[in-house]
């Protein structure tokens, strides 16, 4: 039987492929046996299974699908700027199986029926697992602990009110504590808004060279200080959200020496933009928190690089054009991320001789599900086959056409970038496919 | 030389030779002002748009006088009395603005950078005429133009500008501006005012008043915005009198022919003692007039106008 992209059999190979998995990228080529959505066979040399449909794949790496564990899908109550549905499809451009959402919808999620309304959205959209979070406190308003035990039984994976920091201390001690119960980690937005409120970009030479309000380091660093220490207090699970300082990255190195129970993710592009970006004025780098100075850039990717930062996450934040076409100090904070960070993370990472391929799948699949305890992001027999087929060699510069999102608001716009999404599997499934003629 | 740019959104961008170009007309505008008739018939028959996004008296005033000096017609439209404040977008208004085929646009806005978004849509020549905390060129070249007049050539003369360098366009404009020109500017203020990363601009910072202003031969003095309110970073006006407030005290400490300057409007007693502000040093109302002046040389080289022209035409 021929394959056909058409129509996927119901059991297939995929065959030519160098293997990423386990932090390695195989040096011989491989094979994957899918059969009825699941890895029954996978890997190196020629697959011993006969007469099954193949696609070759010759020349690019097959990888775990990628798991993001910051995404703003804006639905309910924002759909003109994202839906369940549309960020799905922006998730599987990416190469992304399964996504975490942030509860800073409106109304936020903050009870199970909310938490099942997202779930059920995703279900109909079938192009990616969406994974809610729920909020911390009700309504987000930092007072009172929402029912998370009961969005648990609905299907949270983790607490956040993200978006918003949690200025209570009390507050997010007793969150770790419930969380830890739970078995789930509290998720936070950490910045201490009575130092950086007010401010759209971060506090440096730019901020003061074009005249707009900063938004000082010391607000993430204290803020990241206080929420370690009462992790190490409670004995919860930390996962710090889009880490963007030197100080934040060296806190939480400290602090896993420690035995503190910290895990921690960073963006695209808080490892490869910094705030001279911000020079033209342009809202499309606007976001919080802000693109800060080189040595955080770099501090931010070495954090990556030696594990300090256990994951990437998109912080994909989508706005409407109209939104991100406000002047830079009006216009809303945030960048959408999923269909570029692969291609960012190997051009600012890889290619930079920052770390190797392998271990930059690593940091899109293994160790965000590790950070959420859950059995994605790997390539075992038996296991749901998600998974990507990659070329890391191949340049595209990046146009509003390779966006999937219902916004456009990317830093990366013109930008040539190396490294792209080729096709995106779930549960043996194609959700997506890099038109080319090349393959197949 | 003529203008070679389109638009005047900051002193960042222009060269030396650019504001000494600016400057030399508007110095032939300032005397025309003491003719019986002020008027010149230049901008005849083109339409310059005053667009003011931010509440402004001085500046909206000298602009439209600099404008019907040389025999322009006026549009003028305020947040107060416009859509504007119903929510409308920058680009709306840009598109609204292009459609109606404007000849020139003078932009106020309370966001920074308002400017050269405009600048960028719209095809007819653009005046900055203060964008947030960004710049405030026009501020900058009357600044410069008083000062050259006293003191010729700027090249290693002491510029000392006291105040919320933070808040201020005004001060951003002149560091810009007399940079090129060779001027050594110092910026004093309190710490919560002046940010130490305004040294990269090339300034020297000093917090310490009596210090920063011995050897300086022009004090510009801007204008603490009171309105701030909460988190201006000093305790009261006192207490900023007390430390940064120019009083007869400092003055006796100046250079015998120091001068001081003030953006205005001025808080009397508050940067400036009222005695100092009437005093025999300061330089006000030259800033004023020649603020008018300023005006009329950018809206003159924008509008393509020749410079050696005007030598022999009614302005000469």
């Amino acid at each position: 039987m021929e394959w056909s992209w058409q129509r996927i059999p119901a059991e297939y190979l995929v065959t030519g492929v160098k293997l990423a998995r386990g932090g390695k990228l195989a040096a011989r080529k491989g094979f994957l046996h899918v059969k009825k959505g699941r890895i029954e066979a996978i890997g190196v040399g020629k697959p011993t299974a006969e007469g099954l449909p193949a696609l070759d794949a010759e020349g690019l790496v097959l990888a775990p699908g990628f798991v993001d564990t910051h995404v703003h899908f804006r639905e309910p109550g924002q759909e003109e700027k994202e839906t369940v549905a549309t960020g799905s499809r922006a998730a599987a451009a990416g190469g992304y199986t399964a996504v975490v959402t942030m509860p800073n919808t409106d109304p936020a999620i903050d009870n199970a029926g909310m938490v099942r309304y997202v779930i059920d959205r995703a279900k109909e959209a079938g192009l990616c697992r969406v994974l809610p979070t729920g909020a911390i406190s009700v309504g987000r308003e930092g007072e009172s602990m929402a029912e998370m035990g009961a969005m648990i039984e609905a299907g949270a994976v983790a607490f956040t009110d993200d978006g918003s920091p949690v200025a209570s201390g009390k507050l997010m001690a007793n969150a770790l504590k419930y969380a830890k119960m739970l078995g789930v980690p509290i998720m936070s937005h950490a910045e201490d808004l009575s130092i950086t409120g007010g401010g759209c970009m971060h506090a440096g030479y730019w901020s003061t060279r074009l005249g707009l309000t900063g938004m000082p380091r010391a607000g993430e660093d204290a803020a990241t200080f206080r929420d370690i220490e009462l992790a190490r207090a409670t004995g919860g699970h930390l996962h710090v959200c889009h880490v963007s300082t030197k100080g934040a990255v060296d806190a939480i190195r400290r602090a896993k020496i420690d035995g503190v129970l910290v895990t921690a993710e960073a963006t695209p592009h808080h490892f490869s933009l910094d705030h001279s970006c911000c020079r033209e004025y342009s809202p499309l780098f606007k976001m919080s928190p802000p693109l800060r100075e080189p040595d955080d850039v770099t501090a931010v990717a070495d954090g990556l690089a030696d594990g300090t930062l256990d994951c990437i996450a998109t912080d994909h934040a989508p706005h409407t054009a109209t939104e991100k076409e406000l002047q830079f100090d009006q216009s809303p904070f945030g960048v959408i991320g999923l269909e570029t960070a692969f291609a960012v993370g190997n051009t600012f990472l890889v290619e930079a001789g920052k770390m190797d391929l392998g271990q930059l799948v690593q940091c899109m699949t293994e160790r965000p599900a590790d950070v959420l305890g859950l059995p994605l992001g790997r390539l075992d027999e038996g296991a749901e086959a998600d998974f990507v087929l990659l070329d890391p060699k191949r340049q595209w510069t990046v146009a509003t056409e390779h966006l999937r999102s219902r916004s456009r608001n990317s830093s990366f716009l013109g930008e040539t970038l190396c490294g792209r999404v080729m096709a995106t599997f779930l549960r043996g499934r194609l959700t997506w496919r890099e038109e080319d003629p090349s393959l197949g | 030389m003529t203008f070679q740019r389109k638009d005047v959104l900051g002193l960042e961008d222009m060269s030396a030779e650019e504001i000494l170009l600016a400057l030399d007309i508007a110095e032939r505008f300032r005397a025309v002002f003491d003719r019986p008739v002020r008027s010149v018939p230049i901008m005849r028959g083109r339409t310059v748009v005053n667009f003011f996004h931010e509440p402004s008296t001085r500046t909206r005033i000298s602009f439209e006088l600099a404008e019907k000096r040389l025999s322009a017609d006026i549009v003028n439209f305020s947040v107060a009395t416009s859509s504007f404040s119903k929510g409308e977008t920058l680009r709306d208004t840009a598109e609204n603005l292009a459609a109606m085929k404007i000849d020139m646009l003078v932009v106020r806005h309370k966001s920074a950078g308002a400017a050269q978004y405009l600048s960028k849509v719209l095809e007819c020549p653009v005046i900055n005429g203060g964008d947030g905390c960004h710049e405030h060129p026009t501020q900058g070249l009357l600044d410069i133009m008083t000062m050259r007049q006293r003191l010729g050539d700027l090249r290693g003369k002491k510029v000392t500008i006291i105040g919320d360098i933070s808040h201020s366009r005004v001060a951003r404009s002149n560091i810009w501006g007399l940079n090129k020109l060779g001027a050594e500017v110092t910026c004093c203020g309190p710490p919560t005012m002046v940010p130490g990363n305004i040294a990269r601009l090339g300034v020297k910072v000093e917090y310490d008043l009596k210090r920063a202003v011995a050897e300086a031969d022009v004090l510009n003095i801007l204008r603490i915005q009171l309105e701030r309110g909460a988190g201006t970073g000093f305790p009261s006006n006192r207490e900023y009198h007390r430390m940064y407030g120019v009083t007869e005290d400092i003055v006796r400490g100046l250079k015998p022919e120091a001068f001081i300057m003030h953006p205005g409007p001025m808080n009397r007693n508050v940067e400036i003692a009222s005695e100092v502000a009437d005093g025999p040093r300061q330089v006000i109302l030259d800033q004023v007039a020649n603020g008018v002046a300023v005006r009329m040389a950018l809206i003159y080289l924008l509008s393509g106008g020749d410079p050696g022209a005007l030598a022999s035409s009614d302005a000469a």
